[in-house]
């Protein structure tokens, strides 16, 4: 008996401390995947920043030359007025849309949640052919339907071309984060506000904003970076409006001056590094909402916001219907705008290098291996991140990490990979001895465009996911610790299921920014490999606009009909999972 | 647990189910028994299947993987791959890109068969060539007749054409610090001029009516078919070929001569060249594919027997201005300084 008590004992003690011996290690582990995908790769790059063309150590006057260089005070003003009011109206539109899905009994709310992100389904390029389309010096409304009606110019080439790309852009992706927010919510705090008789305004100033703060920083930043960073849309509808990316672009692309080019990605990642640190100390006093015992929330009926929200919403898909249509036309027509007759032609892709569809296929195969694993890897980063208690420092920099990828500019990291994975070995220093780099095998494959896809949208996956496990109470990690369960058992059995629609929807964003992404990609794909977001970069080139606007309509209809994959999936998943968290309702 | 582990299972079962190749999708298909190269080239797309084909039927057992991207793109990553050179040959590539890739020493010189039909100006004097041209392309002007009548603009027909007040704000033209057909054009009109002095003069009066300079070579001349801007600066292929599209293009190729530079190949130095890339350079500049490029081009390296493609002046060769490419390159980041000082901080629309 004596016996038995005393293995049983033993036992239990063992499984603890295995338990966080189990922790330690995959925290170790992910860290060592995160610094080699992320910060090592960036290393060269970044140590270029401080030599010349041929390599030479010259300390800081590549900084200094670009700060004497007048026109960076000029770029650097101009991407931050991008960014700023970029950021209040994606983070606006965005929050209402989302508020829209998540609280209240929005009509329609199916087909409006369905096409909430179909901005982002549209490749950046094809943005720009709808945008002029639209508002060029020919658009339609620019010249009133071809004389109807009185046109309007907005004067597109510029900051307000800029701005309303970035916002097509930018908008889903704060959507994305405030969704997930607004999502998990505690029916019980309402209740008790109502039985205290607060006004509908003071609810939504003490319950719901402070909930969601998290969430709402988050896509402050998220917006910000993204429009201080990218370098789509200036190029093609930026005109004279000098930015930080489109800058960096000359200096690569134009100059091939790799050393300036990586001393302005430098002065990008400033805004994120910022926002870490405010973030790390915002973070302190957070609070997580979604506990054992919590209800989740009900809208109720109220005709006059549920059609307010509906008129908002209707007028924001209207905006990018309209994009959207001027490409298929796009597609259609011969030869814009003098010769309008129409024809399916340009759906054949028989002018194009590499046979039509097989850049078409290689695109769909790349998107779904990079939301299969991207998924897997940052959820499960970001669990050993917010979960657990060992290691804080090395969860500290894992954190760190993850959110820099959101700064570093596609063009940068696609030269940055291309540096470290084309590397067939490393030489160790002071030794004459060399080292077998065991990742330059993924060069040339398709796991390389996997990885860098992963990588490049890795920051808002990230993000996203954090959101929702800040919102699962901590206490089923401690209920589980002292009851001796194994951590992989509650991240089996509850976290996953209660996170399964972010699951999903990190998943699917992940598919979509595949299947359009152009910045790292086109220095990476193998010549084998040839992918449709770089066709349509080529069709483009050549003249041939209805083309790449025909193979953009492919790419869009891809996303919408995966989205729908998704929505199908994710109403069955999310009925289970708020059983789940309030099992006695049913 | 069950249920998530036959999920996940479920997800990875898909993902090899859709990819029926799985493997060769991942690895890129290595492993193939014809000799095969890699072949990066900024010729456009629409062109290279049609150049290829004589290639094909002559070399069956060859296998060419064309990587096509612009100008820029390609040189940046023939440079960034520099320590392991995934490219064989480089084919049709600015021949001043290639002296940069040259400069770092990322080329092997080579002399192709039939490097006597090349017309000396087309190549590397040297005995192996680090560079081969194979045609020329020369800047132009595509202008749009229905909005230049719209806006009551006569056809522009020189450089000195540019600067008249008329044009101000209908004018756009690439940006030579992102394009390499732009500094084409600045280059060409700081030589061309009694002094570079007066060569900046000219861009000071041509900047007053710029409406946009471009990231792209052929951007200003697929605004102008649009309509979006009734006169682009860009390069005569470009505008032969809008016009050949029907587009109310009018190509013009001003008076004064154009701007030009050399589209080139080059064999890349890497520690096992390929018979097989040899092989293509001959070929490259064989009097057949060369019938292929005269078909496009105006001015090739090899002399064809093809007639004139439709929309070039008579002479193309008289219309190449005055141009050292090797000025040019060693000027380029001196002259880039320059102009972005003048021109590129306060451009920023009114």
């Amino acid at each position: 008996m004596k016996v038995i008590y005393k293995s049983m004992y033993f036992k239990k003690n063992f499984n603890k401390s295995f338990n966080i011996l189990l922790l330690r290690i995959l925290i170790i582990f992910v860290f060592i995947l995160v610094s080699f995908f992320i910060i090592i790769p960036l290393l060269p790059l970044f140590l270029k920043s401080f030599s010349d063309n041929k390599n030479n150590f010259i300390g800081f006057e590549n900084f200094i030359n670009y700060i004497q260089n007048p026109s960076l005070t000029q770029s650097f003003i101009n991407s931050l007025k991008v960014a700023i009011t970029t950021t209040f109206f994606s983070v606006l539109i965005g929050f209402i849309y989302a508020y829209a899905l998540t609280r209240t009994r929005l009509p329609l709310k199916k087909f409006f949640n369905t096409f909430s992100l179909f901005s982002l389904y549209i490749p950046p390029l094809a943005v720009a052919i709808g945008l002029i389309y639209i508002f060029g010096k020919q658009g339609l409304i620019t010249q009133g339907f071809f004389g109807t009606i009185p046109g309007f110019d907005i004067n597109l080439y510029g900051f307000n071309g800029i701005i309303i790309g970035e916002i097509f852009y930018c908008f889903p992706q704060a959507l994305i984060i405030l969704v997930s927010a607004l999502n998990l919510s505690d029916q019980r705090l309402y209740e008790a506000a109502e039985s205290l008789k607060a006004s509908p305004l003071r609810k939504f100033l003490t319950i719901t904003l402070p909930n969601i703060k998290y969430g709402l920083m988050n896509s402050f930043f998220i917006c910000f970076i993204l429009s201080f960073t990218d370098f789509g849309v200036p190029k093609v509808v930026g005109g004279n409006f000098n930015v930080l990316a489109t800058d960096i672009y000359k200096q690569v692309v134009g100059q091939q001056n790799f050393a300036m080019g990586a001393t302005i990605s430098i002065y990008l990642l400033v805004p994120s590094i910022l926002a870490f640190l405010i973030d790390k100390n915002f973070q302190k006093n957070e609070a997580s909402l979604i506990s054992g015992k919590s209800i989740p929330f009900k809208p109720r009926k109220n005709l006059i916001v549920d059609s307010i929200m509906f008129i908002f919403c209707s007028l924001i898909l209207i905006l990018v219907f309209g994009v959207f249509s001027s490409i298929v036309l796009a597609s259609l027509i011969k030869i814009w705008p003098y010769d309008i007759s129409l024809s399916l032609q340009n759906f054949r892709f028989s002018n194009v290098a590499g046979n039509g569809y097989e850049p078409y296929f290689n695109t769909v195969f790349m998107s779904i291996y990079t939301a299969i694993f991207g998924t897997i890897f940052v959820f499960f980063t970001a669990y050993l991140v917010e979960k657990f208690k060992p290691l804080k420092k090395i969860r500290m920099l894992i954190y760190f990490f993850s959110t820099l990828p959101i700064a570093i500019p596609g063009l940068v990291l696609g030269l940055s990979y291309i540096l470290f994975f084309n590397k067939p070995s490393f030489s160790v220093p002071f030794l004459d001895f060399q080292i077998f780099n065991p990742f330059s095998l993924l060069y040339g494959t398709m796991g390389i465009l996997v990885l860098a896809n992963i990588i490049h949208f890795f920051t808002v996956c990230f993000i996203s996911a954090t959101t929702t496990l800040k919102q699962i109470d901590k206490e089923f990690e401690e209920v589980s610790e002292s009851l001796k369960v194994p951590f992989y058992k509650t991240f089996l059995r509850i976290t996953i299921p209660l996170s399964l629609p972010t699951i999903l929807e990190i998943g699917s964003y992940y598919f979509v920014n595949s299947m359009i992404t152009v910045s790292a990609i086109i220095f990476l794909y193998p010549a084998k490999i040839p992918v449709s977001s770089v066709s349509i970069v080529n069709m483009d080139d050549a003249g041939d606009t209805a083309s790449a606007a025909a193979m953009s309509t492919l790419i869009v209809l891809t996303s919408l009909f995966v989205r729908l994959i998704y929505e199908f999936t994710s109403r069955n998943v999310s009925k289970k999972s708020s059983v789940w968290i309030n099992p006695l309702e049913t | 647990m069950k249920k998530l582990f036959s999920f996940v299972m479920g997800a990875a079962v898909i993902g090899t189910a859709l990819a029926p190749s799985a493997n060769a999708w991942w690895w890129g298909k290595k492993g193939s028994e014809k000799a095969s190269i890699t072949v990066y080239t900024a010729l456009e797309d629409d062109q290279i299947p049609n150049y290829l084909k004589s290639f094909e039927r002559d070399y069956p057992n060859i296998e060419v993987n064309i990587v096509r991207d612009s100008t820029g793109i390609v040189t940046a990553k023939l440079l960034a791959e520099a320590e392991n050179p995934q490219a064989d040959v480089v084919w049709g590539l600015a021949a001043s890109s290639l002296l940069v890739a040259n400069d770092r020493g990322l080329i092997q010189g080579y002399a192709p068969k039939g490097l006597s039909n090349v017309k000396p100006s087309f190549r590397d004097p040297a005995k192996n060539p680090s560079w081969v041209g194979i045609d020329s392309w020369i800047s132009a002007f595509c202008v749009n007749k229905i909005e230049a009548q719209k806006n009551g603009l006569s056809i522009p027909k020189s450089w000195a054409d540019l600067t008249k007040p008329e044009y101000k704000g209908h004018i756009v033209m690439s940006n030579p610090a992102s394009s390499g057909t732009g500094y084409l054009s600045v280059a060409s009109r700081l030589q061309n001029l009694p002094s570079e002095e007066d060569g900046w003069n000219y861009l000071d009066a041509l900047h007053e009516n710029i409406a946009q300079y471009m990231h792209s070579g052929s951007k200003p001349c697929k605004a102008a078919g649009k309509g979006e801007y009734p006169i682009g600066v860009s390069f005569g292929y470009r505008a032969v070929k809008q016009v050949n599209m029907g587009q109310p293009i009018e190509a013009v190729f001003p008076k004064e001569g154009s701007g030009w530079d050399v589209e080139a190949n080059a064999l890349i130095k890497k520690d096992k060249i390929k018979p097989a890339a040899k092989t293509f350079l001959d070929w490259a500049i064989s009097p057949e594919v060369s019938r292929e490029y005269a078909k496009s081009f105006a001015i090739t390296a090899v002399e064809t027997d093809v007639p004139l493609p439709k929309g070039f002046p008579s002479n193309p060769e008289k219309q190449l201005a005055k141009n050292d490419l090797q000025w040019a390159a060693v000027n380029r980041e001196r002259i880039l300084a320059e102009w972005a000082k003048r021109y590129d901080g306060k451009s920023a629309p009114k």
